[in-house]
């Protein structure tokens, strides 16, 4: 174990926490400003890593792909904050998604039991899935609904309904096989330094994570809406005090940490693979991102991204019998200690 | 006089159980038997969420270390395979106790949902133990534990291991019952209202909680060391956040607070799964849609469906709809 092996596995150690790093703040901005503990995180990831494989398959570039994914993904988190993690706003259309949602299963459910009701056809499963749909939402709009802003563990439990209505529905549509996303060609190459081979794109991934750090530093200090964010981070009631629409703020923010965990999801597809099951392996990662840097503090993201990154190589490669042990016990006692994180506003 | 007909009513539902299931076919049996054992492990949660407000996201470590020692014991040193089954039960609560012993001393310093993300990396710790170190638990692939324990009671056959699991799962809720009614029990519900007016009053309420949590453990334990011969196999699977959050579930789908809910919840997951699994492929929509539907519109879960039917009554008549239910767990100020 000379100096080679410190350097590589240093090298790909910060990689890793290159790409975490767009897991985690996105995750820790999401808690910051709302208080929301987000388990479908991992999911967004998934999913990100999922569209850029449509996209690849359906335009032949990776290029676009990224925007796209993160994008879509974005708007898929902005649908699920608007419509079920605030109660106000949006109750029809909420009651209504549910309705048929519940009335498509409820009619699969009966053709897959008994064949013979729907007759077989198309349109007997649509008639089927449209009166039970109507029949759950006349039932569900006599039901109060009752906030979940207040209760952590109702939320908690409310994402993780997501994020298995997520996987599911990622198997559904993208099926159970391992899959990559190839990268252009000119990215597969390697640089020599020194005799020692860095792979071009893990230097992509270390480049991107700092390029995105430095954009949101300079969304968060020097706009107008950053400074409604930290505002919010650190007091959202007299934010909303002195006119700030912390409602917006919390849109915005969703809509950003999906957007940065689907980047993450496609940039990291690459190395990592995408397949189900991947979304509740990031999650408790970012996790630690999240709790080692602080909640709600971009640079505490930064640093925790690395730590994680740089614990889980070294681990893996020094004591793999213990690696995980060594990545989450640390996270055990910060969190004993200091339970806003090392970088965390109280 | 209440309470009396809700234990009637309890005793004559488990009666009507160990009536009914051994002669509905084995697919039944097995579903119960793993649905009861669950159970235990969603009354672990209960004592920890319904009776002391902490809401913990990492209950399956203490299922897991049991599940781990007993397939050890049996595959390694061939222990709990005869009249000893006894003391690996025993040895399971100890070590399930023993470690939320230590997990508690961590944890009991955080509060709300510090509580939730400390359990969630206190269970991620054991799960990363089961999956990486290989020379003890088998890694990725887990361990086989073979051969079911037989001593004059024959396990290997499914009814009469039914009849045990249901023995410790009525054994279980019996004892937390009485544990909760019981003066400490009450404390408990006293800290979950308001922790620092039972301080005031001069109770020890770390100490409450962190007996609780130790509690709790021995009987995630206990279910750890039944799931191991009911499944035959465990690996990093069984310890996994998504059986933590399942359990949680399980409980607030029943009911928390209630005990009976958390069992409850346990047979209705298990039957949706086990049910759905065999005749649709895509069942986990209708898992993700319980959670969802659980949390927005039975706050109060099964159990409480009286309660908020009679609340939406009170609240229809007045004119207004939104009833107002005490949340789970509080949000961090």
């Amino acid at each position: 174990m000379g100096t080679q092996f410190w350097v590589v596995q240093a090298f790909n150690g910060i990689s890793y926490g290159a790409l975490l790093f767009l897991v985690g703040s996105g995750l820790s901005l999401i808690f910051g400003v709302m208080r929301i503990v987000n388990l479908s995180h991992g999911a967004y990831f998934l999913w990100g890593g999922y569209i850029a494989l449509s996209v690849i398959g359906a335009t032949g570039s990776w290029a676009l792909s990224l925007p796209v994914a993160a994008l879509a993904v974005a708007a898929i988190g902005v649908a699920m904050e608007r419509l079920f993690l605030r109660s106000d706003g949006f109750a029809r259309l909420r009651t209504a998604l549910i309705a048929v949602g519940l009335g498509v299963l409820g009619a699969l459910a009966l053709a897959a039991r008994w064949g013979d009701v729907t007759g077989g056809s198309w349109a007997g499963l649509v008639m089927l899935a449209a009166a039970c749909a109507a029949i759950a939402y006349v039932l569900l709009d006599r039901i109060p609904v009752l906030a979940v802003e207040t209760d952590v563990l109702r939320q908690v439990l409310l994402t993780v309904g997501f994020a298995f209505l997520f996987q599911q529905a990622a198997l559904d549509i993208w099926g159970g096989n391992n899959m990559d996303i190839n990268p252009p060609h000119e990215m597969t190459a390697s640089i020599v330094v020194g005799g020692l081979y860095f792979p071009l794109y893990r230097v992509f991934m270390i480049g991107m994570a700092i390029v995105i750090g430095a954009l949101l530093w300079l969304v968060m200090e020097k706009t107008r809406m950053g400074a409604a964010v930290r505002a919010t981070v650190d007091d959202a009631q007299m934010a909303r005090g002195v006119g700030i629409d912390t409602n917006r703020v919390s849109m915005f923010i969703f809509a950003l940490g999906a957007f940065l965990a689907a980047l993450g999801g496609v940039i990291g597809g690459a190395f990592l693979g995408i397949y189900p099951g991947l979304d509740f392996e990031i999650l408790p990662l970012a996790f630690a991102v999240v709790i080692i840097g602080g909640m709600g503090s971009l640079g505490g993201a930064a640093i925790g991204a690395l730590a994680v990154g740089l614990a889980d190589n070294f681990g893996k490669a020094l004591f793999p019998e213990v690696s995980y042990f060594t990545l989450y016990a640390p996270m055990v006692l910060i969190l004993a200690v200091k339970p806003t994180g090392l970088f965390g506003r109280e | 006089m209440r309470d009396t007909i809700k234990i009637l009513s309890v005793v004559l539902l488990l009666v009507a159980l160990l009536l009914v299931v051994p002669r509905s076919g084995s697919f039944v049996v097995l579903l119960a038997t793993r649905a009861m054992c669950f159970a235990i492990l969603a009354m672990s949660v209960d004592l920890l969420l319904g009776f002391t407000g902490l809401p913990s996201l990492g209950q399956a470590a203490y299922f897991g270390v049991g599940a781990y020692l007993t397939a050890i014991l049996a595959t390694r040193y061939h222990i709990g395979l005869g009249w000893d089954f006894w003391l690996v039960v025993a040895a399971g609560m100890l070590v399930g106790a023993a470690l939320a012993a230590l997990f508690g001393l961590f944890a009991l310093r955080a509060t709300g949902v510090y509580f939730l993300m400390i359990t969630l990396a206190l269970g991620q710790c054991v799960w990363g133990l089961a999956y990486r170190w290989n020379s003890l638990t088998g890694g990725d692939n887990g361990i086989n534990v073979g051969s079911r324990p037989n001593f004059g009671l024959d396990l290997t056959d499914e009814t009469t291991l039914f009849f045990l699991v249901f023995g410790f799962f009525a054994t279980s809720l019996a004892a937390l019952y009485v544990l909760a009614r019981s003066p400490f029990g009450r404390s408990l519900e006293g800290i979950r209202e308001r922790e620092l007016r039972m301080q005031i009053l001069g109770y020890n309420t770390w100490l409450h909680k962190y007996l609780a949590f130790v509690i709790a453990g021995a009987f995630g334990g206990l279910s750890g060391v039944l799931w191991a011969h009911i499944n035959g196999h465990v690996s990093p699977e069984t310890v996994v956040l998504t059986t933590s959050v399942d359990a949680l579930l399980m409980v607030v789908l029943g009911g928390a607070g209630t005990l009976v809910g958390g069992a409850i919840g346990a047979g209705i997951v298990f039957a949706l799964r086990e049910y759905l699994s065999t005749l649709v492929p895509w069942w986990q929509y209708v898992l993700g849609g319980v959670y969802v539907l659980t949390i927005l519109y039975l706050p109060t879960g099964l159990m409480g469906i009286p309660a908020q039917i009679r609340q939406f009554r009170v609240a229809d008549g007045k004119g207004g709809r939104s009833g107002k239910v005490k949340p789970l767990a509080s949000a961090p100020s």
